[in-house]
């Protein structure tokens, strides 16, 4: 009874984007912003950005996820929202007693010209009250770059709100990227057992993924300390995963010349904090440069356990290497993660055969040559994808998986295909935030669904079924 | 409470302890965590699932994407509204305009997925840069020589509700459009039923035994050549989310359609949506056929409703949903499983809506308007609530605190109308109520 949505071959340019394969910055920074301690996030525009926005969130993590909203009217366009953003933030204070309040800008409020700093500004200089929270802002218009480039602002803007300079220490800055929680739970293990102190921007391996409450709580535990971020300029270095980060907020500028940097890298520039910069460790190789750089920082070498994860990992890739070998992939998703994933997929044998993204950094293509050794050469990598362009090529190429979020499952239905569901979003699963990639142990888990969804398609589709491998 | 927000005490009350009106229908206020959406939303949802339309989303990237299928609207033939086309502005269009981006969108779409119509939804920004819509899609109107509608629902320019006014103006420039078509006898429109997990084929089933002809379904599996015909029906039976009203009211006025209030959630009030509709027809057969209905149903019904009111006799439920009428179904359906409301609100009720409420709840029941998640879950502690029933935005909170959660939204993908969806309403209930997960959170 149910008609697919037509199937559309044609290789016509469309104008339009079908099925988005990416989401607007203020979403984005509002992940970074909910990993700071104490922090609410104020989305500077109208009501239905931050609504829309929440709930996508909530969808992925299940987990309350409170963002306030100056809520513009007509009038707030005209006149410019600088009533609202005032009482916006009387009002976040009132509620939540936050440590720090955190404005990220929309579409609405950068087009009208709206000059939140300055507003902020005034606040200060105003208010009666005591104890005012920390202020920091990003500016994130989403026709500027997509949610990662809002993400990586709002990392940028925190830094630069808060980190000072400062005699050398020992510790270590972390910045992660738009990972899982469980992710950044694995990376902090990983951090302590090497001996590290370190300070991780975002953090929301907490505050986006709680334990049960006896009262509901306003802000939930977990988060960066601004006292940390303040450390970030005297730290013996950097790590920031991700190659490509926020360079797709360059593409397209017309008026502003503002150069998006991101935290690492102001870091490095103001405080000469040394910036190793790497794709996210998913796979082997990738993991092998993440430890190689903790090593290099530290004069240690790599705890036993992690030795152990490794070898049991490279054990398993001998194990599946034949149901995999020569499958074809499709990965697609945020620019940094599909680099990776398909760093990680080269290595143990699979064909990517499309990498595609909705990011617009254009260099997705070059950083997927420069990571893939394997077959590097010859993947096409498609920058400002979206679904159906992914599902109109997929029809001509038909792909034995798709790696990435849930939000292809629709094609893989169609074309019955398995998905591998990591990244984000995952809204048809549970746990899709406790999803591990990071490290030898998220690769390992990457590596097993892999391998099962291809022993269980083979199965699913033999006349008989087996029992052994 | 103190810590609320202060501007916001007129919109909650007691029953029994506070005697003022309610205040509601106000804009949210800055800097609350409002579960409210915007304009762009409601008209999204009023006119989502029409089906062989093209939805094009003019804005940046964010509202399309949020959009995207979520909601759980069925359709027994094209699928097109399921796909989330945006023309995803950049800031090039922000600076220069996004006329030409927009024609170009529309007609590259238009030419392939060859849809019935097209509606095209401006979003805030589009308000601000100020993009002639309204003369991009009546050139492409001329052009293609299918309807391009304009929906002119900048986020910012009201609350949800002007969102459905705004839909309902867009259906109201397709109806009348057929002049060709003749009513058969006992023909009726459905207007505000929107299909979710296919509801509106049970429904259609309903009348349909009763002898009532359906004409056009505004939104539910939507067809643009059958809203067209829609001022041909004798009856319009809305379904009170307030969401149509509005249509329902203007058809009146210009065609003379009559139009009547019901309500599909609960026994009650869906009898009654069936009931009123042979007495409207003065049909003596078309009541017996209902009676006998509605027997039929409730013989099977109440039997297999039995054992879930046994288990949930005395527990106490809030409710916190998008319309009110929804609100009071709910209050009543939740009565014939034994449960008792304790804390009821609204994103969007009016003051109608409130004072009923006021007088079928019990002393002490909460009635809110606008909430947000603090107070929520301030109302579900003081009140030891044992179930909530909300939308997607709620789950959590009701989750994280240890109470059983039934989504009532848009979004849900189980069919909670008519006589079948009591019965899904009751086992959805009772699968939380009483799973024994709670009793690590208490
Ligand atoms: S931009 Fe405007 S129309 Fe779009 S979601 Fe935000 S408030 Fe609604
Ligand atoms: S207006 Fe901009 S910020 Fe708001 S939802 Fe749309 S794209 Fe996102």
């Amino acid at each position: 009874m149910f008609e697919n949505a037509p199937i559309i071959k044609s290789t016509k340019e469309f104008t339009a984007t079908r099925n988005a394969c990416k989401l607007c910055a203020p979403l984005g920074a509002s992940v970074a912003f909910k990993g700071i301690r104490g922090c609410v996030p104020i989305i500077h525009g109208s009501q239905g950005c931050s609504t829309y926005i929440r709930r996508y969130l909530i969808s992925h993590f299940k987990e309350p996820v409170d963002i306030a909203s100056s809520n513009f009217t007509e009038e707030a366009t005209i006149f410019g929202g600088a009533a609202n953003c005032h009482a916006a933030i009387t009002n976040v204070i009132g509620q939540y007693k936050p440590e720090v309040v955190a404005m990220t800008t929309t579409c609405l409020s950068e087009t009208i010209g709206d000059d939140v700093k300055m507003y902020i500004h005034d606040f200060q200089k105003d208010s009666q009250l005591k104890d005012l929270p920390r202020f920091v802002t990003a500016s994130t218009p989403s026709y500027q770059g997509s949610h990662m480039d809002g993400f990586h602002e709002a990392v940028s803007s925190a830094v630069k709100a808060f980190a000072k300079g400062g005699d050398k220490g020992t510790h270590i800055n972390i910045f992660p990227g738009f990972v899982s929680t469980e992710d950044l739970r694995q990376l902090k293990y990983l951090l302590s057992d090497f001996g590290f102190q370190f300070v991780m921007l975002p953090d929301y391996s907490e505050t986006l993924d709680n334990p049960i409450w006896e009262s509901y709580k306003r802000i939930p535990e977990g988060g960066t300390p601004v006292s940390a971020i303040e450390t970030c300029g005297s730290a013996a270095a950097s790590i920031e995963f991700g190659t490509i980060l926020n360079y797709g907020a360059l593409s397209g500028r017309v008026k502003n010349s503002r150069l998006s940097s991101t935290g690492a890298n102001y870091l490095e520039n103001e405080f000469g904090v040394k910036n190793y910069r790497m794709p996210l460790p998913i796979g082997v190789k990738n993991t092998d440069r993440f430890v190689k750089a903790l090593e290099e920082i530290s004069g240690k070498e790599m705890p036993l356990r992690y030795m152990t994860e490794r070898g049991r990992l490279i054990d398993s890739y001998a194990d599946g290497h034949k149901y995999i070998f020569g499958k074809k992939a499709v990965v697609y998703g945020e620019e940094d993660f599909v680099v990776a994933m398909t760093t990680f997929l080269d290595e143990i044998g699979i064909e990517v055969i499309l990498a595609a993204t909705g990011g617009e950094s254009g260099r997705l293509a070059d950083e997927i040559k420069a990571n893939c050794p394997e077959r590097g050469e010859q993947i096409l990598a498609k920058n400002m994808f979206d679904y159906e362009k992914i599902r109109e090529w997929c029809i001509d190429n038909k792909p034995d998986l798709f790696v990435g979020n849930s939000k292809a499952y629709y094609i893989a239905r169609e074309l019955d295909v398995p998905i591998v569901r990591c990244g984000f979003p995952i809204h048809d699963r549970i746990g899709g935030q406790r999803i591990k990639h990071l490290g030898y142990a998220g690769t390992q888990d990457l590596f097993d669904q892999v391998v099962n969804a291809m022993i269980q398609y083979k199965q699913d589709h033999s006349p008989v079924g087996y029992k052994y491998m | 409470m103190d810590a609320f927000i202060n501007d916001r005490k007129n919109q909650i009350l007691t029953k029994g302890k506070d005697d003022a009106t309610i205040a509601c229908g106000k804009a949210s206020v800055a800097g609350s965590v409002s579960q409210r959406a915007c304009v762009f939303c409601g008209s999204r949802v009023v006119l989502y699932p029409i089906a062989d339309a093209l939805h094009l989303i003019h804005g940046p990237v964010g509202c399309a994407a949020y959009t995207w299928d979520i909601r759980g609207a069925l359709s027994s033939g094209p699928q097109i509204h399921r796909l989330s086309f945006t023309t995803d502005l950049k800031e090039k269009e922000v600076v220069f305009g996004g006329e030409e981006r927009l024609y170009k969108a529309l007609i590259s779409l238009i030419e392939t997925y060859k849809p019935k119509g097209a509606f095209v939804y401006a979003t805030c920004i589009v308000g601000v840069i100020g993009d002639d819509v309204e003369a991009v899609c009546r050139r492409v109107t001329r052009e293609t020589g299918i309807d391009v509608i304009p929906v002119m629902s900048e986020g910012f320019n009201g609350t949800k509700k002007d969102g459905y006014k705004i839909a309902c103006g867009a259906l109201a420039k397709l109806i009348g459009t057929d002049t060709t078509y003749e009513a058969p006898e006992y023909s009726i429109n459905i207007l505000g039923d929107f299909n979710l997990a296919g509801e509106l084929w049970m429904l259609a089933e309903y009348y349909k035994k009763m002898g009532v002809n359906l004409v056009g379904a505004m939104t539910g599996d939507g067809r643009i050549d059958d809203i067209r015909k829609a001022h041909k029906a004798h009856l319009n039976i809305v379904q009170c989310s307030g969401s149509m009203i509005g249509l329902a009211k203007e058809m009146k006025e210009k065609y003379g359609i009559p139009f009547m209030k019901v309500s599909y959630f609960g026994i009650e009030d869906m009898s009654d949506a069936l009931y009123e509709v042979a007495k409207f027809f003065k049909s003596d057969e078309m009541m017996e056929k209902a009676r006998t209905l509605v027997k039929e149903e409730l013989s099977v019904l109440l039997p297999a409703l039995a054992q879930y009111r046994q288990k949930l006799e005395g527990k106490k439920a809030a409710i916190y949903v998008g319309g009110a009428f929804k609100a009071i179904s709910l209050v009543k359906a939740l009565r014939l499983i034994g449960m008792k409301t304790v804390v009821v609100g609204s994103q969007t009720g009016n003051v109608d809506d409130y004072n009923l409420l006021k007088e079928m709840c019990d002393d002490g029941t909460i009635i809110v308007d606008d909430s947000n998640p603090n107070e929520l879950s301030e109302f579900v502690k003081q009140t030891g609530a044992d179930l909530f029933i909300g939308g997607v935005k709620e789950r959590p909170i009701a989750y994280k605190l240890g109470l059983g959660f039934c989504d009532h939204n848009h979004e849900r993908k189980e069919a909670l109308a008519g006589y079948e969806g009591m019965l899904n309403f009751a086992k959805e209930v009772y699968a939380s109520v009483c799973s024994p997960v709670w009793q690590f959170m208490k």
